[in-house]
Order: C-alpha cells, then structure tokens, then sequence
C-alpha cells in the first residue's frame, strides 16, 4: 500500500490526479476519486504482477502491454522492475520488445536489478544475425547504468568492425549514448569516431557525423581525409543523415576555405574543368586570378544542390543554409524557388522557413523579389505567419514595387485580425522611412487611419506618425494639429503619450495649440497611465522654456502634482525637472543649459527590421529562430584570410596503411565505387550507376590504395631527390617534377602499362619505393614509418590499376603541388610536406589554425 | 536530439508520453501551456518556445498537439519535419490520427516511436520498413491475435533497412499488378475586390499508389515536362536521370506514396474556373447589411466544377444571417461568425446564388472590412496547367501490369477578396 502510495506521490502534480480522476470516476469528489482510483490501481498491480509471472506467454504479454499503457501515460510501474527483467530472455518477439521499452525506461532507476539483464545483451551481441546483434546494442546502450561503461565500451568497439554496416550504425548511435553517460570516455570515443568516420558505407555516414557533433565537434582535423568521400555519398544517405552532414560540412568549409565573395568574383563553372586538365594551365589560373574556388568547395556546393529537391523540409533548409553561407554570391539565388515551395508546407514550417527568407531578405532582396506575391497574406494564415509575410514584404520594397505592396497593405490594414493590422500600419511606417519618394503617401495614409474605429490601429498609427514626422517636422504642423484634435479620442497609452512629446517636442510650430493641451492634461494628470504622466511633465517644462508667459501656472500645477506621485519613477522626474527649469539659489549651472538640454534636436529613429542582426547565428537553427544562442550552439566561424592546407584532404592512404586492417579494408570496398565514380561515370550516364561496377569494384578499391600507396612513396623520391638539385621552388616545379617522374617511368618497367595513364603518371617497383621514402622520412625527420607499408605495396602490387584511380591521383598530387603554401618552407617531397601538414594541424608547429576554428 | 515527446489534446492534458532519454518531468509542459494560453487560437501557438533548460517545438495536427523536448541545438525543421513524420505513420497506421485512435493503440504506438528514434535520432521513418516491423492492427489481426495469441510484431527481421531500397519492402506478391498515378493540381489564388487575380499559381502532386510483384523498375515520362519549374520527389527517383532527360525512373515503394511534388512556372498564365459575383454592404447606422453572392464557371475547358464549397469568416459584428440559396445548403455559427455554403455543382445555365441580409449588432459600429471567402472546388479529369503523362514503362519484371492515371484539379487556397 504504501509503496503505491509513494508511487503516485512521485509522479505528483495536479495534472496527473485530475486525469486519474476522469478516467476512473470523473463525478465523484477528488479526494474520493484519489482513494477508489488508488485502490483499484492497486489492484491493478498487484493482478500485473501475478501475470508476469505466470507460465502463459499471453498472459505475460497482456501484463507487459498494460504495462506500457501506465509508461505512456506518465504512470510509474518501477516496482514491477524484478518481474519485468526476467522477461528479456523470453522468445516471444513483441513481449522482448516490450520488456525493452520497460527496461529502458526504469534501468536508471533500478540500476542492480538491470543489471541482471545485461548477460542477455551480452549474449545477443555474439549473435549470427545483424539485426539481432544492432537490438542488442542498442538496448545495451540505452540503459543508464553507469556501471555497465566498461562493457558498453567493449560492445562499442567491437560493433564498429562488424561487418554489417547496420551494427555500426548503432555503434555510431551508441556512441552518444555512452558520451552522455560518462564523458570521461571521451578520447576512447574519439578513436572510434574516427574509425567509423572512415567508414564508407551510406548507412553509417549520417549517425556517425551525429556522434561527432555530439561528443568532439571541434575535431575539425578527423573531417579532412573524409571530407570527399562525405561529399559523394551525400546524395545516398537518408534524409536525416542529411541533415546532419550538410550543417557539420557548412561549419567544416568555414574553417578550410577562403570567402568567395571578396573581390572579383570569377564566373566558377569554365574554372573545375581546368582545373584537372593539366598542371601547368592550372597554375596560370592561380598567378592570374586573386581569387580561385577551392575545388574541394565547388566539390561541396555541387553534390549539395541535387538535395533541393528532397521532400524533406529540413534537408532543402539545410542545403540552403549551405548555400548562403558558402556559395559566392552569384549563385545563392538558387536556393529561392526550393524555399518558396517550403512555404506550401505545413504551419510550423512556414514559420521557420519564413524566418530564414526574412533574414535573407535583408541582405540579399534580389533573390526574393520575383516571388514577392508567395508572400502575400491570406486571411487564413496563422497570426504570426502573418507578420512574418509582412516582416519579408517589407523587406523587399523598393520604388518600383512599392506601390504594389502599399496597395497590398491596405487590404492588410482593414484585417480583423487586430495584431496583424497594427503590424501593418508599422511596416507602411518603415516602407515610408526607406523609400522616400512615398513617405508623404504613406504619411497621408496613416493620418486617415487615425480616424479607425479599432483604437490598436489608432495607437500604432500615432507611434508611427509621431516617428515619421521626427524625420521632417517642419512641413507638418496641420498634422499635428489634427492629432492634437484627435487626442481626446485616443485612449491606448502609449499614442497619447507619443502625441503630447509630438505636441512637446514641436510645440513652436503649434504655438496655440500646444498650451491648451497642456491645460487639458493638467486637468486629468491624475488619472493617466504612468507613461503619459511622463509625456505630460516633459510636455510642460518644454513649455516653460519656450512659453512661460501662458504656462508658468500650470507647469508648476503639474510639477506640484507629480512631486506627490505614487509612482518614483514620476517623483523624479518631477524633481529632476524643477531644479533643471525653475531657477533658484540652489539649482547649478545646469539650469542655464535647460533649453538646450531638452529642446536639443533628436535624431529620428531608424525604422529597421527585427530581423536585422539575425544573421549572426547560422541560418536554420534553432539559435536563429528563437534569436539567442541555444545550448550547444556552435559558432560558424569567418573566412580563413589564407587557405589552410587543401592537401590534408587529399590521400588516406598514409594512415590507412597502419591502422587498416585488410578485413576492413575489404569492408570499405563495397561502396568504394562510389567513392569517385559519380564525378567521372556517373556523368554521361543515368544514375543508377551503383549497380554496374560493383562486380569490379572490389579489386578497384584495393588498387586504388596501392596505387596511392605507390605514388606516394615514388613522388616522395622524386621530391627528395629535387630538393637536393634545387632548393625547392615548389610553384615553378611542377613540369620539372613531371619530367623527372617520366624519366623515372621509363627506369623502372612498370608492371601497369596496359594504359597510357598509367604509363605517364610513373609506377614505381615496390622495392625501390619503399627505400626511397625511407631515406625520404629519415632525411626529414618525420615520423612516419614506410617498413610496413612496403609489405603491403608487395602484395598489392599485382593488381590491376584503374584509369580513374590514376586520374585521382593525379588531381591530389596538383594539389599538393599548385595550392600548398606550406610547401615552400619544406624541401621535401609532396607527401612529406603532407605529413608535415598533418602534423601542424595537429596543433604542434602551428596552433593557429586550430584556435581560428575555435 | 529529440529527448522526449508529450501529446497534448485539446483540452490540455498530456496523454502520452514517450522519452528517448533520460526522463524529463512533464511539468516542462508547463511553460506550452502557458504559451497555448496567450494564443488566442492553437494555430497561433508558436512553434519553438524557449524554456531554461530545454526548447519545445510542436506542431499541431488533427486537433492534438506533439511537443517534442529538446535540449541542445538542433535545426528546428528537423524536428518539425520529423514529427510530421510521426503523425503522417500514426494515420496511416490507424486510418485517423486522433486521441482515442492513439490511446486505443498505445502499444503499437509506443512500439513505433521506438522505432522510429534511436537516442532522438531518427532511426527508421520509411513506413514500408515500419508496416514490415510492426503490423499495422486491423479488425481481423486483432481477432486473430487474440485467438492464436501471435503478436502484431512482424516476425521476420526487416531487411529492407539493410538494401540498397530501403523504401521497398522485398518478397512483394501480389496477384493484380497494378499501377495507379494521381495527378493531381491545386490553384493557389487571391482574387481581389474587382475579380481582377492579385495572385495565382499552380502546384501539383502525383500521388501513386502501386502493387507490383517484385522489384519493378518504373519509367513515368510527360508530353511536356517543362511545365514543372520546380520539383521535389520521393527518394526512389533517380535524380539525374530527371536532370538529363526529364524522366522519371524509379523503383517504386509498395503501396500509397507521394512521388513527386511540383511547381508550374509562374510565367504560365494560370487558368481560374470559378468567378464570384458579390455585393455585400453594411449600412451606417442601420442595423441590417444585405448580403449577395453569385458563381460562375469560367475557364474549365468544359469540364464541371463540383463540390464546391464557399466558406467566410463574418465580421465580429455579424449577429445573424437570413439568406436564400438557389442550391445547396448554407449554416452560420453565430458563435464563430463562420458562414460556409456547400454548393454542389455550378451548372452553368442556372449559376448558384446566395442572396438576403444580416442583421448586425445595433449600436456597433459598421465593420471595417469585407469579409473574405475562401473557396473549394473539384474538376474532374482536368490538370489545369496542361500537364499530361507520355507513357508509363516498367523493367525489371515479366508481367503486364495494369497501369492508370488520373487527373483532377482543385481549389488550393483560394481567396476572393470583397
């Protein structure tokens, strides 16, 4: 009994009593309802207890599913935690699921009693089929229980060399979960992170990239060498993935390429081809041209554009996030139509993306002007999805549509929706401030509005008047005096306090008027809002100054009656202002100023967007929406002034050769053919590509690594025999290096002649190779350690190399060679200058690069 | 990412809960309720609501609100997209998606929501991977299982997770192959005070709905694909044989989907097929308005528009409504001021109106504005862009399917401003 009792004081609050009460019996009296729910819970319990421990798997069944009813309904069920857990083993399909659900729900709570579960989990993580294998760890991996870590980070590592790309999927997810449950785990995590990063497959991409943002975003440098293959695969992953993938490249591109907007601006398209065509075109373009896209970025935008076309809405966002931030300006535009289709989605959509189109909308007008009528307003919008359209129609007024948009807001004006009209009459007041050609239509406009029935309309209409006038008072004192006319009629607080400081502020331009008001005012100052008590004291010292004749009395009425407020903050100002008016013995020097002091010029406010500084955050999230940084924000960071290394995404092989074990190796085969194919294969012919090749694509793969393999170590020998000829010029080298590479060719009979490719680029014997680089690495000094990975070139060697994997290699190597400006501080060979970057990036040469991201 | 999710109806009480975390209080709600109370109807509700220590987003549908628990910076879209996601599983699942469907089936409900979040993260959202997961319940399922005591949860393991087309499920059978395309077009339209269109565009969908054995590689060309100006498609359609040739070639899913979603373009004039005669005028001072409406046909390249529907939202001054239809039935809820006139056909001899006079609140002001009508309509057999299929192929596969295209055009949101 009691035990229930302190069950349902748990769960607490008077939300979950009244719908208690409804359900069993909503007319009695809620402590009746309390006591004969409470009992036959009770009961309830009791009879759960009773099944699940029967012999009857429907029984047992039956129990777990009333049991997942209390979960659902926020009810707790812990105390049935011992007879719930012997369950996990049972046969039956949908009772271990249940008891899964159950278990992850209350392991936390009953962390030695879940602990009787884990041997099961253990056990299914050995089993032969994948799915059984990926349940298991994912349930492993949701129950908090912080002394399962050890075992949990076994199963991890374990799961992410599985062979089924499905496991390492929930390894990649169970990485989070361990992450959040002991952070300490972070450095054993990283490296698995890593290991999966490399992983090919477009299952594992999205939820590993999630793991990373997760636990290690700032690890730029675990992108580099994946940087690529993510970029390919994009199209491939699922949608979620996506999502994920695109916002962490956004971030990623930041930190490794140059602005493409500064100077001029050079059309992209004619440049990619070039660019691998040959080296010595190449480097014509980069002497020539200030400023040239980072292949590796145009790479980005082009494999990002296809998924505009995506049916999810968070993915279209999310490209076009992309987009913005990254594209040169000429190119952004794109993005329009797909984020205009997003406004036929749902409510909640709209909204987001309308925030986005209103902060774009103010940089860049252009893109949205020829959709401007998607964002006229229907009367069946939701409120704010109103004024969001107004928010954007604003934006992208200018003289030539200006009068199609006043004659839209007219109808807007009229609106039965009282919020949206008042919104309104603010956005004509900020179209009159930008466009000048239309601000005395607008003024115009708003006067007759004055005389609306709805007083919010009125009110907003005087704010704004008040503030268009500051703009150019002089020519419209017959406005002010027909507001003064109308102020006894207004009622909202604040348009009767922004007439009397119009009143005030200008009160030589109505000189007549001006004392009367203050005359009527004096009269009723007990009985205004603060706000106008305010306006009125202002009103009578300006007043004062400039007509003392007519108002000494009844400013000194005012300052009498405000010395007695209730509020302080009148008492004050009361105060403040005698001294500065009324001058007397005590009163300073600041008396003399008075005049200056409050009838000073001001200057008119700025009708601007609320969207305008929005665009610090990163467009499309959450931290943009809501206008302040959420939790876990991370900063997009500027433009490197200089390129980083393009280098570093270059080769995998260097590391590959260590840590890849052959068993993976074979792994990453499978989608190895998509690795490169899509820019060459793919583009002749229709897209469903994967299917053809992947016979082939085995032995591809694995070339395509000895071929690296190979070409590195023979351009670190060419690269270390030129730096004792010269003492590396590295721009002006590249035809000397290739001359040397082909004199090279034809030293070495090379067992890959088939092609004339092949036969150019230069293939070394493995033999040779390996010595070379290893004087190379000794000569230099880095650490890298060639023995090893001369065994495997030995046996790699005989495959067959592949056009398209030289053509590869090929790019990588003008990379190194055109773009590297570490290069010229490094006598060595390309490859060696690319350790060497690897090795800066590490953070021990050159931490600047690093702290840039940071 | 997604930490917990609350289902609130209605009335305000949280009826499910589902945390893919660690449990976070529903009293977190707390600050959504606060927000539903100064939105004066749920649709005003704003999505995203901060709270100290964590970010509601909702979406409202079908009269329940989802509030998704977040704690960390994620894209809101995601969220939101995902939750449609949910509720778009839930109807398909259980026909409706409303309180007393969901709480009928908690079991299954929860079931899905575990499947479809890992740790927040969207894991399996594809419905024919779900349907191979968790049986959707039917009337005879549920006899069955309560007999034989088998269960709703599929037996076998879902490999379509693991294939290269995860959105199709493998071992399809099926001893009518059948292929079904709707077209269908929708006319987004503002028509002003003097019928003259401030705005109008077309948008489409092709919904299909396919049951073919086996693997079947589809091919849907059009006569005149240039019409589409912008399109979104289901990931079963290879993108860039679109790109290259303008063809759709897909591996379809089994079943209902949406293949594709398109946009005319806007420099195409866009055809209206209704127009409305109005006049409608509230006298000052006088505590009568009189009321005239009047639909034509115009543009329908001789088809009949159907169903149409006429609905109004009266001014706040409006306390009653007397009028006479010359078809149809119109009703007046003189607590929403919601007038909607449910016409039927427009026969083109004899144009349907609806004439007489509203009684307003004496005293009170006239209203500042006419009211808007938002109109429906159906025609049949008409895409009103012009936009027609080629041909429909199929490879992969030895039979002859049994192929079908539709057309219909329909009224979007369609304004008419008075």
């Amino acid at each position: 009994m009691s035990m229930n009792n302190l069950s349902y004081n748990d769960q607490g609050g008077p939300d979950s009593a009244v719908e208690v009460g409804q359900e069993t019996t909503p007319t009695s009296s809620t402590t009746g309802a309390a006591f004969g729910l409470f009992s036959t819970d009770f009961k309830k319990n009791d009879d759960l207890k009773e099944m699940l421990e029967s012999n009857k798997e429907s029984m047992k069944l039956e129990a777990m599913k009333r049991i997942v009813g209390l979960i659902a309904k926020g009810k707790n069920a812990s105390e049935l935690f011992p007879a719930v857990v012997k369950n996990v083993a049972s046969k039956n399909l949908e009772l271990k699921k249940l008891v899964y659900v159950y278990l992850v729900r209350y392991a936390e709570e009953q962390q030695d009693l879940a602990l009787l579960s884990i041997s099961t989990f253990q056990r299914a993580l050995k089993d032969s089929n994948q799915l059984i294998r990926a349940s298991a760890l994912r349930v492993l991996s949701s129950v908090r229980v912080p002394i399962i870590v050890p075992i949990m980070m076994l199963a991890i590592k374990e799961a992410a060399t599985d062979l089924s790309p499905y496991v390492r999927k929930t390894a990649a997810h169970a990485i989070q979960k361990l992450y959040s449950l002991d952070p300490d785990q972070k450095e054993h995590l990283i490296d698995v992170i890593e290991k999966l990063l490399r992983d090919k497959s477009t299952l594992v991409a999205g939820s590993v990239v999630m793991a990373f943002e997760e636990v290690c975003p700032d690890r730029i440098d675990l992108i580099h060498k994946n940087f690529r293959k993510l970029c390919n695969l994009l199209v491939d992953v699922e949608e979620w993935g996506q999502v994920v993938i695109i916002n962490m490249l956004t971030r990623y591109a930041r930190t490794q390429f140059t602005s493409p907007w500064k100077g001029d601006a050079i059309f992209e398209g004619s440049m990619a081809h070039a660019f691998y065509d040959s080296d010595e075109e190449r480097k014509a373009h980069s002497n020539s041209e200030p400023y040239i896209m980072d292949p590796d970025h145009r790479l980005l935008l082009r494999s990002t554009k296809p998924l505009l076309q995506s049916r999810n809405t968070a993915v279209v966002m999310s490209v076009a996030q992309l987009y913005w931030h990254l594209a040169p300006k000429h190119e952004v535009s794109i993005v329009t139509k797909s984020l205009v289709r997003l406004l036929r989605s749902h409510r909640e959509v709209q909204y987001i993306v309308l925030q986005n189109i209103a902060t774009m909308s103010i940089q860049k007008k252009s893109m949205f002007e020829p959709y401007m009528k998607s964002f006229y307003v229907r009367s069946t919008d939701a409120t704010h999805i109103k004024i969001l359209k107004l928010e954007i129609l604003t934006n992208l007024a200018n003289e030539a549509n200006i009068s199609t948009i006043l004659r839209e807001f007219q109808t807007y004006v009229k609106s039965q929706d009282k919020v949206f009209a008042a919104a309104t009459v603010q956005a004509i007041g900020r179209c009159a401030t930008n466009i000048t050609e239309v601000t005395d239509t607008c003024l115009n406009g708003l006067v007759l509005l004055l005389s609306n029935r709805d007083e919010t309309v009125v009110a907003e209409s005087v704010v704004v008047i008040k503030k268009l006038l500051q703009t150019q008072p002089t020519q419209h004192s017959d406005i002010i005096k027909h507001m003064a006319k109308l102020f006894d009629n207004i009622t909202v607080p604040m348009a009767r306090a922004s007439i009397l400081w119009l009143i005030g502020e200008y009160c030589e331009h109505v000189p007549k008027i001006a004392p009367d008001v203050l005359r009527k005012m004096a009269k009723s100052f007990t009985t205004e809002e603060d706000i106008v008590k305010l306006q009125i004291v202002n009103l009578a010292a300006k007043l004062y100054l400039t007509n003392s004749k007519q108002t000494k009395l009844l400013t000194q009425y005012i300052l009498n009656l405000g010395k007695y407020d209730q509020n302080y903050d009148i008492r004050d100002r009361t105060r403040f202002i005698r001294q500065l008016i009324v001058p007397n013995e005590k009163s300073g020097a600041l008396a003399k100023y008075a005049r200056r002091i409050l009838l000073a010029p001001k200057p008119a406010p700025v009708l601007e967007s609320a969207f305008k500084d929005r665009d610090r955050f990163q467009l499309g999230t959450l931290s943009h929406t809501l206008n302040a940084k959420a939790v876990g924000y991370l900063e997009l960071s500027d433009w490197q002034t200089v390129a980083p290394d393009q280098s570093v995404r270059n080769v995998e092989v260097v590391e590959q050769s260590k840590e890849w074990v052959p068993s993976s190796a074979k792994e990453s085969v499978k989608s190895g053919d998509k690795f490169y194919s899509d820019e060459e294969g793919d583009e002749g012919s229709p897209c469903n590509s994967t299917e053809d090749g992947k016979s082939t694509s085995s032995s591809e793969a694995s070339t395509s690594e000895t071929e690296s393999e190979e070409e590195s170590s023979s351009q670190s020998g060419s690269g270390s025999e030129e730096s004792e000829e010269s003492s590396s010029h590295s721009h002006s080298d590249s035809s000397k290096k290739k001359k040397l590479q082909q004199k090279k060719t034809k030293n070495k009979g090379s067992d890959s002649d088939e092609e004339d490719d092949c036969a150019k680029v230069g293939v070394s014997s493995p033999t040779h190779s390996s010595e070379d680089s290893s004087s190379s690495s000794s000569d230099d000094g880095t650490s890298h350690s060639e023995s090893d990975s001369g065994g495997h070139q030995e046996k790699w060697s005989k495959a067959k190399p592949k056009r398209w994997c030289k053509k590869q290699k090929m790019r990588s190597r003008c990379w190194i060679w055109m773009t590297s400006p570490l290069i010229h501080g490094y006598p060595q060979s390309p490859v060696c200058s690319l350790q060497a970057c690897c090795q800066i990036w590490m953070g021990s040469l050159c931490p600047v690069p690093l702290l840039l991201y940071r | 990412m997604i930490h917990s999710l609350f289902l609130v109806n209605s009335s305000g009480d949280i009826f499910l809960e589902k945390h893919w975390k660690s449990v976070v209080s529903r009293s977190v709600c707390d600050y959504f309720f606060e927000a539903q109370e100064r939105a004066s109807e749920p649709e005003n509700v704003p999505p995203v609501i901060p709270t100290p220590h964590h970010y509601l987003i909702n979406v409202f549908r079908h009269k329940i609100f989802f509030v998704a628990v977040i704690q960390t910076e994620v894209p809101p879209l995601f969220v939101i997209e995902f939750l449609h996601r949910v509720v778009d599983t839930f109807q398909d699942y259980f026909g409706v998606c409303s309180e007393a469907a969901i709480k009928d089936n908690v079991v299954v409900v929860y079931e899905l929501l575990e499947e479809m979040l890992d740790n927040g993260f969207p894991l399996a959202t594809e419905s024919n991977i779900l349907k191979e997961l968790i049986k959707p319940p039917t009337i005879l399922r549920t006899v069955v299982n309560t007999i034989t005591g088998s269960t709703n949860v599929g037996e076998q393991l879902p490999t379509g997770q693991l294939s290269v087309v995860p959105w199709r499920r493998t071992g399809v059978k099926y001893t009518n192959n059948e292929a079904y395309f709707d077209v269908v077009e929708e006319i987004d339209a503002i028509i002003d005070k003097s019928g003259s269109t401030i705005t109008a565009e077309i948008q489409g969908v092709i919904d299909a709905c396919v049951k073919l054995t086996g693997m079947p590689d589809l091919t849907l060309s059009f006569m005149n694909p240039r019409l589409l100006d912008d399109v979104s498609f289901h990931p079963c359609v290879r993108f860039k044989r679109w790109e290259a040739e303008r063809i759709l070639s897909f591996i379809p899913p089994d079943g209902n989907f949406r293949l594709l979603s398109y946009h005319v373009s806007s420099q195409n004039l866009v055809a209206i097929p209704v127009y409305v005669k109005h006049n409608i005028t509230f006298r000052e001072g006088s505590s009568q308005g009189r009321f005239e409406l009047t639909l034509g046909p115009k543009q329908t390249m001789g088809k009949a528009v159907e169903s149409v529907l006429v609905s109004s939202q009266m001014p706040r001054g409006v306390l009653n409504v007397n009028l006479t239809p010359s078809q149809g039935t119109y009703t007046f809820d003189p607590v929403t001021k919601l007038l909607s006139w449910d016409v039927g056909k427009i026969n083109p001899q004899k144009l349907p109106s609806l004439k007489g006079s509203m009684s307003l609140q004496t005293g009170a002001s006239k209203p500042d504005e006419n009211p808007t009508f938002n109109i429906q309509f159906k025609i049949q057999q008409l895409a009103i862009s012009g936009l027609k299929v080629n041909r429909l192929d199929m490879y992969g596969e030895k039979y002859k399917p049994f192929k079908g295209i539709k057309y219909m055009t329909k009224a979007g949101k369609f304004q008419v401003r008075t």
